[in-house]
């Protein structure tokens, strides 16, 4: 079962043309800066939003073709919808807005029952509450089990996080991040967080302009130098996918397998040996060296040299991008390279070329707080 | 109380009630296509809506002759179809209410629909509820305390009507007299004053009384919408 998105409309200034597609395995992040379209496409989605022109199909089945007039209303579309605000019926109890969905299910769908939901997310202790008296954090989960419960056939969340604290947005994610595990819908998750991005997302769709930029494994959009511009305040960078190996108690860091070597970093919260991590590397961080010697820097690993980017568009500047392979040559995976960011005068004198082995290090401080993330728990 | 003053009470209790009850679902229709409709003509309606509010009530009085008089365009269908006359009677003093009273009541019904988040009924749509589902079942317990702010308004204004109401049906004991033509027609009379001071104690009482009764019902209803599941 997979979404297909292929819309075009005009909004605002904005003229929108995207095609979008989320597979029913893991979650599929819609991300970009504010006003690049993405939560005007998750509306077209849902039905909220009527296109120009386009399909949107879920699994072969049309909810939206302009050409053959078909225009599902959005109650007939069973998408589950989690809204940045919630969107809590504010006149029902807790359990009113769980069963509001769930009473206008079709009989015979598919999805969770309500004990289920109410303990993945934690309700049990909320249902008589009135709606208006929960905190941030307990409505988002609240909408987000009043979307689970109407069996949706896809999950649509629109920033579900921006108006938490980060306490709150750490415990939702921890939710957020379990759905795949339960659920085999396709779920779309738009935001301009990237540690969001960083922890959640399998697959990773980048909009500018009301266009669909690039689209494709999260692993490789979050480590594409080239759509830096896009992603905000989000630093040039790449990001490294291993397993926990060892936790260094004494000295409060962990050590993470990736590619077969050891990457320390201060201790992950909540991450045990044996859970899968991703780690958000600068580029600036990076320093490039012939071979290994006594340093500081914790991290010193064996690296191939795979390109080496000089000029950004026509203008040159005193640094280069290089990217290097943690792993025999092109056979490295995303998750297994790392941007340099060093100056020119370093890749001539260095005779850092395409194919050159060298040392790759960095500070285990480089990767500290939000560029740390677990994506699987041990 | 004497015969006239019972009368007169008992008069103004039920046209007030009939006119509240009968003009509200006009009010709530009005108020939601005013308040969510994007039509052409939507300015023209609310100010004829809002005619009652500005013009002199006799001169609705005279429009309502007008219009559902025997001879009128209205009135002549209502009596040769229906077999109904409003003139002089009691279905006419509470028509004569219902239309001064709906101004009122539409704007305080629409300030409540105005107040009802657009985002919950995308939300409620997204649910699996149609257009009517969804306003049937978020908008409309939203709007309850507002439906109930115009019921008490429109109540409280056709009890106090006088103007529309003795120019269309005239001021008949037991028919069209409610308590404030009983007053007038007291006061008109040479020793009409001390019938006049006690009419005039009992519109204050039933003021008092309906007071109370917006009070106690708007709690309910609070209660009710908080412990509603």
């Amino acid at each position: 079962m997979t979404l297909d998105i292929s819309v075009r409309m005009p909004r605002g200034a904005l003229h929108i043309e995207a095609e979008v597609s989320a597979p029913a395995r893991g979650i599929t992040c819609l991300i970009g800066r504010s006003g690049a379209g993405k939560s005007s496409v998750l509306l077209a989605a849902c039905g909220l939003l009527r296109p120009a022109a386009g399909r949107i199909r879920l699994d072969g089945d049309a909810l939206f073709d302009s050409e053959r007039g078909i225009d599902l209303p959005p109650h007939a579309r069973r998408l589950g919808v989690v809204f940045q605000d919630g969107r809590l019926f504010p006149h029902r109890s807790v359990r009113g807005n769980l069963l509001f969905g769930a009473r206008r299910a079709p009989a015979r769908a598919a999805g969770p029952g309500f004990d289920e939901v109410v303990e993945l997310l934690g309700l049990g202790a909320l249902l008589s509450r009135p709606s208006h008296s929960l905190s941030g954090g307990e409505r988002q989960r609240v909408a987000l089990a009043r979307a689970l419960l109407m069996r949706p056939r896809a999950l649509l969340m629109d920033e579900p996080l921006a108006s938490l604290d980060p306490a709150r947005r750490a415990e939702l994610l921890h939710y957020f991040a379990a759905l795949p595990h339960r659920l085999s819908i396709p779920i779309l998750y738009v935001t301009h967080q990237m540690d969001e991005v960083m922890r959640l997302a399998d697959r990773a769709v980048l909009m500018a302009d009301g266009r669909v930029a690039a689209a494709g494994p999260a692993l490789d959009l979050l480590s594409d130098l080239t759509l830096t511009p896009h992603l905000g305040r989000f630093e040039a960078g790449a990001v490294l996918a291993g397993q926990v190996s060892e936790q260094l108690g004494e000295w409060q860091l962990t050590v993470v397998s990736v590619a077969g070597q050891r990457v320390t970093v201060p201790a992950i919260p909540g991450a045990a040996v044996g859970a899968s991590v991703r780690l958000r590397v600068r580029a600036r961080d990076v320093a490039v060296q012939p071979a290994p010697q006594p340093s500081s820097a914790s991290n010193q690993l064996a690296a191939t040299v795979l390109r080496v980017i000089e000029r950004e568009g026509e203008h040159d500047r005193p640094y280069a991008a290089v990217e290097l392979a943690l792993r025999g040559g092109a056979q490295a995976a995303a998750g297994e390279r790392l941007w340099a960011l060093v100056t020119r005068r370093s890749v001539q004198q260095l005779a850092l070329v395409p194919g050159r082995a060298c040392v790759a290090t960095f500070k285990a401080v480089a990767v500290e707080g939000r560029a740390a993330a677990v994506i699987d728990e041990a | 109380m004497s015969e006239v003053e019972r009368q007169a009470l008992w008069l103004s209790l039920r046209v007030a009630s009939l006119a509240t009850l009968f003009t509200l679902p006009f009010a709530l229709a009005l108020a939601v296509a005013l308040a969510r409709g994007r039509w052409r003509g939507k300015t023209l309606l609310e100010s004829v809506v809002n005619l009652p509010l500005v013009l002199p009530p006799v001169v609705i009085g005279y429009l309502l002759l007008v219009a559902f008089g025997r001879q009128g365009p209205i009135g002549r269908w209502l009596y040769d179809w229906l077999g109904v006359s409003l003139v002089f009677s009691f279905r006419g003093a509470v028509l004569a209410a219902s239309v001064m009273a709906l101004p009122l009541m539409v704007r305080a019904i629409r300030q409540a629909v105005d107040a009802v988040d657009t985002g919950l009924e995308a939300a409620a749509r997204t649910l699996g509820a149609s257009r009517m589902d969804a306003f049937w079942n978020v908008t409309l317990p939203l709007t309850a305390p507002g439906l109930l702010s115009g019921a008490v308004l429109g109540f409280a204004s056709s009890l106090g009507e006088f103007g529309a109401t003795i120019t269309f049906v005239s001021n008949v004991p037991g028919q069209t007299q409610t308590l404030p033509l009983a007053i007038y027609s007291a006061l008109q009379s040479p020793d009409g004053e001390a019938a006049a001071a006690r009419l005039v104690l009992l519109a204050i009482a039933l003021a008092f009384a309906a007071l109370a009764l917006s009070t106690w019902s708007h709690r309910r209803l609070q209660r009710w919408m908080r412990s509603s599941t």
